[in-house]
């Protein structure tokens, strides 16, 4: 960065110093000035259309666009302090309104639109589009896959047209006709069915491209917003939970330059389900006379740590790869003095789903968002082999792993089972003890993704019933077991499999912050180069 | 098919000289009158030797915007490092104007030697020739031309031995009038939607197809060979007022006068007499009300105005308009401005490529606005709000169409607001129904 | 009502060669696009959906790429018209010198009744246009791909008898 040219400029009375290239707005950005914008979108080619960043730039006789023009030394821009380009933006704000329906009361944008922010910021009080004009009227048309397109608002900004071509490199999407009848089109004989599509329902800053899925589910204002990591396969993108009244209710990319850019595929958005599944176990469980009845944790774990105890020889660990890697490496620690053998399977789709503007970026075919984690813990890719050996085992541990197609048959002439999960499956009602966990909406943790970068994600909603997060579960267990003090949080958990995992060395919740941090990059000496 | 009128004596006969004539329009007939020598000559030249000619000349451009056109062309790269295009706008679309179609109907080898001696200049081996799709006469006169200027060894492989290659396509549009602004021309060329782009880049670093490229008028092209031949010395004597002004230029006269059409006039012109002497002024009983000089898309001017208006580009100016594309809209005293207005900006609406906010909506509403006030129910309000759109709509946009919309229409509201009262206060009969 | 099946292909034998020809002009393939609409409507009266989709599929584009272009070009049709496509001009050059009146004779005369419909004779269809560039000539009319100058009220009748 060094060697890169920089180019000082004031916005708004700021002095900034930015690389040369940069655009004013990006620059502005940097001063704490947002020039307000609709077209213009980090992760699209520029556009120039909205005509909304118009900037004053002292000794230009003209108002230009800041999306699209470089900074220059010296350069004095006026965002917020010109009256020139303040009128220029209620201009467009005034026009923006002219065929617009004004239905926020029943649109889902309402709340986080951008079209209702800036009017309200420094629109004009009152239309003077007389009430007597027609307004533009086109019917609402499903685009095919999970967008709906309501024409009536659209501002044609083009940010959808331009993610098809441009980032997902299908030419689906057009503008089509001239003037104030154009509209965006698609070939009726052609869906808006690619793999990224939803991501053009994230990008239109008004209510004109919805999702199908969460149509009419929330208004945007009952919404908290937490940042998580997506599940939906080993790509590991950067999200948002979205949840309301403890149900987590959309999933929306959360930006990352080094994994995801903006955008998260569609497969990633359905995950949310998952995450609000009804089935799930509220209570610890033990085994009293054949059947399984629910207890208190002291009760359970105490019951938990004796059949750990009194067993010796070998354990299997059936895990799933979409438990946190705090819960992975507590588990490790809970076995240590068995022989032990852990292994996990991932669902593997057909071919991988890459998002063709950006390198690097794809639905990945392995299913699961924590497959480096389990495999840098030393559990391997050997599920099969792991049944078989925990006919033999003292000890089978599961955790959340599903144990889809597994038969009582093959965990029946094994030791004890012990089955840590959030939901509990026919199979595992052979278990002596079972240990409710939350799921990943519901607790605090991190995932390894496929490039080995380290991610938080943090607790969006409570869990059900008794259910408490893995980790703490676990450090209860060892704790239980007198091999060491019981955890106050995901962050110890982590500090403790930083302080053992040779790959973790020198992490921290702390220095992974919201945007994770590679393995390998992990000491301090590399974390603050 | 003749032309409409015979050249008057006060016209300076140079691009129209050979009008009318229907044997101008073949190889032969236009080397009997002189043609071809100018590309041989230039052809002889070094390209920086015909830019600098052009440039001394003062030409400029013929199109609209005045842009001196041996400037333009010194802008292309002089390092050839890829391939260079010439675009030659064809696609005369301004309401008001109708110069390039007489060219092209009644001396295409005047535009196709005015193109080659171009492409040599900056370099091109490829001139597209961008022709509006409803010119269906020019258009098949100038592949006619072209046809033939092939078969002769005018353009093709190594010109008349020059080892220059220089290749000719017309490119039709269809139907789309912001494809006369250079960078929409050459997306239409690209087969894309007809949106002005961004500058920077400027078209002489990437062009059509991203190469170097240089778009001139075809009036423009067209008073090349004249210069070559001619020279820039002779070119330049041709202006009645600024030295800015040179050369003749073609100037389009339609609407309330009695000789509508076309009149080649000497730069520095006054339009009073290009209207009452040239034109035959109005009809009888009549008096001129208004004119807008430069295409539709320029303010108007109100009788006094245009009376005392010199027609170069700096006189123009002075009179607080521009001489644009040269197309002149005459009207007279029976002419309803509010109505003309009105149909001026739905033209505009019209053709708004619909990329930018201020055009796309801003046109429609001035339409409304305007209808609303020929309707009976305008409001005093609404002149205000008209001037207000047309501020809201002038100097924000990608390309001047926005501004084109505006400048006609705040102008007449400023200098006919009468009219446009009458209409509210009800002294006017509706002219519109409301929708 | 136009299904795939009922698509007669443009580009074949003949027309394909010609466009081939044409794309020799260009660079890019994308650049033939106009010429190919061009021949699209030349050979079939107007630019459907399938025939987009075939020009998309010659020319390596998406038929929603084709689309968008088509929808810009006012002369490109995207339904059927009459055999004789009338476009008279009413921009503000033609208008002050009577083109309404010219507007009005053709749809009377040509019993067409209302501006974009098409007489129930499939013979033709009026529409207004923006200027056509020949504001002189007032007013100035193309049918099909005859450009008629100086056409007033009173020669509609006579002019349109070159179309029985």
């Amino acid at each position: 960065m060094a060697d890169q040219e920089r180019v000082t400029l004031t916005v708004d009375g700021m002095e900034i110093t930015v690389p040369k290239g940069t655009t004013i707005l990006e620059a502005a950005k940097q001063a704490g000035v947002l020039i307000p914008h609709y077209c213009y979108h980090p992760g699209l080619p520029v556009a120039g259309v909205c005509r909304m960043c118009l900037v004053e730039i002292e000794g230009v006789p003209k108002l230009q666009i800041g999306c699209a023009t470089p900074v220059a030394e010296g350069q004095t821009v006026r965002v917020n302090e010109s009256e020139q380009a303040k009128h220029a933006r209620q201009g467009v704000l005034e026009f923006l309104l002219i065929n617009h329906p004004l239905d926020c009361p029943i649109c889902d944008q309402a709340g986080e639109c951008e079209l209702q922010n800036y009017v309200f910021q420094e629109g004009r009080a009152r239309t003077r589009y007389s009430p007597t004009y027609p307004k533009r009227f086109n019917p609402v048309e499903d685009f095919g896959g999970d967008v709906l397109y309501v024409p009536n608002r659209c501002i044609l900004c083009t940010r959808c047209v331009r993610f098809m071509d441009h980032v997902a490199g299908e030419h689906v999407l057009n503008v089509s006709e001239r003037g104030d009848r154009a509209y965006i089109g698609i070939h009726p004989q052609r869906q808006l069915d690619h793999p990224w599509a939803g991501n053009v329902v994230d990008l239109c800053p008004v209510g004109s491209l919805l999702s199908k899925d969460f149509l009419h589910k929330a208004r945007a204002w009952e919404l908290d917003h937490t940042p998580s990591v997506c599940t939906g396969c080993s790509q590991g993108c950067n999200v948002h939970l979205d949840t309301r009244a403890h149900s987590v209710v959309r999933v929306r990319p959360r930006s990352n330059a080094e994994v995801n850019k903006y955008f998260m595929c569609d497969h990633g958005r359905q995950t949310y389900r998952a995450m609000n599944r009804g089935d799930r176990i509220e209570a610890p469980l033990v085994a009293e006379n054949g059947a399984l009845v629910a207890a208190d944790w002291d009760h359970t774990l105490a019951r938990a740590a004796q059949i750990l105890k009194g067993s010796s020889g070998t354990a299997v660990a059936l895990v799933s790869p979409s438990v946190s890697t705090e819960a992975l490496f507590l588990l490790k620690a809970v076995l240590n003095g068995f022989v032990m053998t852990g292994a996990f399977r991932v669902e593997r789709a057909d071919g991988e789903q890459p998002l063709a503007g950006i390198t690097g970026l794809s639905l990945r075919s392995e299913r699961a968002p924590n497959v480096a984690g389990a495999t840098l813990l030393g559990y391997e890719e050997s599920f099969d082999g792991a049944l078989h050996a925990a006919r033999q085992a003292a000890v089978v541990v599961v955790l959340d792993e599903d144990l889809d197609g597994v038969t009582s048959d093959m965990l029946k002439s094994s030791g004890n089972l012990i089955y840590i999960g959030t939901a509990l499956p026919d199979v595992a009602r052979s278990a002596r003890v079972v240990l409710p966990v939350t799921n990943v909406a519901e607790e605090d943790g991190s995932f390894v993704n496929r490039d080995s970068r380290v991610q938080r994600y943090l607790q969006a909603k409570s869990g059900p019933g008794m259910a408490r997060p893995a980790w703490w579960v676990l450090g209860e267990l060892l704790a239980e077991l007198g091999r060491g003090e019981p955890l106050g949080s995901a962050a110890e958990a982590f500090e403790l499999l930083a302080a053992k995992e040779r790959a973790f060395d020198g992490m921290s919740y702390e220095r992974l912050d919201l945007k994770g941090v590679r393995v390998g990059k992990g000491t301090a000496a590399e974390v603050t180069a | 098919m003749g032309y409409p009128h015979q050249p008057h004596p006060r016209e300076t006969l140079v691009l129209s000289e050979h009008f009318g004539e229907s044997g101008a329009r073949t190889y032969d007939g236009w080397v009997k009158r002189g043609g071809y020598r100018a590309l041989e000559q230039a052809l002889g030249m070094e390209p920086q030797a015909v830019i600098d000619e052009v440039k001394a000349s003062g030409l400029r451009g013929r199109g609209g915007a005045g842009f001196p056109a041996g400037v333009k062309w010194d802008f292309m790269p002089k390092q050839k490092s890829k391939p260079h295009y010439l675009c030659c706008n064809a696609d005369e679309s301004e309401p008001g104007t109708f110069k390039d179609r007489e060219i092209m109907r009644w001396t295409p080898h005047a535009l196709i030697e005015g193109c080659a001696i171009a492409a040599h200049a900056i370099r091109a081996e490829v001139v597209y020739v961008y022709i509006r799709g409803e010119f269906t006469e020019p258009i098949a006169v100038m592949q006619q031309a072209l046809d033939e200027a092939y078969a002769k060894g005018v353009l093709g492989k190594d010109v008349r031995g020059s080892g220059t290659s220089i290749d000719m396509y017309i490119h039709r549009g269809a139907g789309a009038y912001i494809c006369g602004e250079e960078t929409a021309l050459m997306n239409s060329i690209e087969g894309k939607r007809g949106n002005p782009r961004i500058r920077p880049p400027f078209p002489a670093a990437v062009g059509v197809f991203g190469m170097p490229t240089t778009i001139n008028n075809v009036e423009t092209l067209t008073s090349v060979p004249h210069i070559m031949t001619r020279g820039a010395e002779w070119y330049k004597s041709l202006s009645l007022s600024s030295p800015k002004s040179t050369g003749t230029k073609l100037m389009s006269v339609c609407g309330h006068v009695a000789k509508p059409g076309n009149y080649e006039i000497t730069m520095g012109f006054p339009m009073k007499d290009l209207i009452y002497d040239l034109c035959g002024g109005m009809s009888p009983g009549r008096t001129l009300k208004a004119v807008i000089p430069g295409g539709s898309s320029v303010p108007v001017l109100d009788r006094e105005e245009a009376e005392n208006c010199v027609l170069d580009y700096e006189g123009c100016v002075a009179a607080g308009t521009m001489l644009g594309s040269g197309g002149m809209i005459v009207f007279d005293d029976s002419a309803d401005m509010v109505y003309q207005m009105m149909r001026i900006a739905k033209f505009y609406a019209h053709e708004s490529c619909a990329q930018c906010t201020q055009c796309r909506e801003g046109t429609a509403w001035t339409v409304r606005i305007l209808q609303k006030i020929l309707s009976g129910r305008g409001e005093m309000q609404d002149l205000d709000l008209l001037l207000d759109v047309g501020e809201m709509m002038t100097g924000k946009t990608i390309c001047v169409l926005s501004d084109s919309c505006a400048a006609p229409v705040v102008s007449a509201v400023r200098k006919f607001g009468g009219e446009f009262e009458a209409y509210i206060k009800g002294a006017r009969q509706p002219a519109v129904a409301l929708v | 009502m136009h299904d795939a099946s009922t698509h007669e292909s443009v580009f074949d034998g003949k027309r394909r060669a010609r466009l081939d020809k044409i794309m020799k002009r260009y660079p890019t393939k994308q650049a033939a696009l106009l010429p190919a609409l061009w021949m699209v409507q030349e050979a079939q009266g107007w630019v459907s959906d399938q025939a987009m989709a075939e020009v998309a599929g010659v020319l390596e584009l998406t038929p929603a790429y084709v689309k968008g272009v088509v929808t810009f070009y006012t002369m490109y049709h995207q339904h059927p018209v009459g055999k004789y496509f009338i476009q008279v001009c009413t921009t503000t050059p033609c208008n002050i010198c009577g083109a309404e009146s010219v507007v009005e004779a053709f749809l009377r005369h040509t019993g067409c009744g209302e501006l974009g419909a098409t007489s129930k004779d499939g013979r033709f269809t009026v529409v207004e246009v923006e200027c056509l560039g020949a504001c002189g000539f007032a007013t100035p009319v193309l049918v099909n791909d005859d450009f008629i100058e100086n056409v007033t009220p009173e020669t509609v009748s006579d002019l349109l008898e070159r179309y029985r």
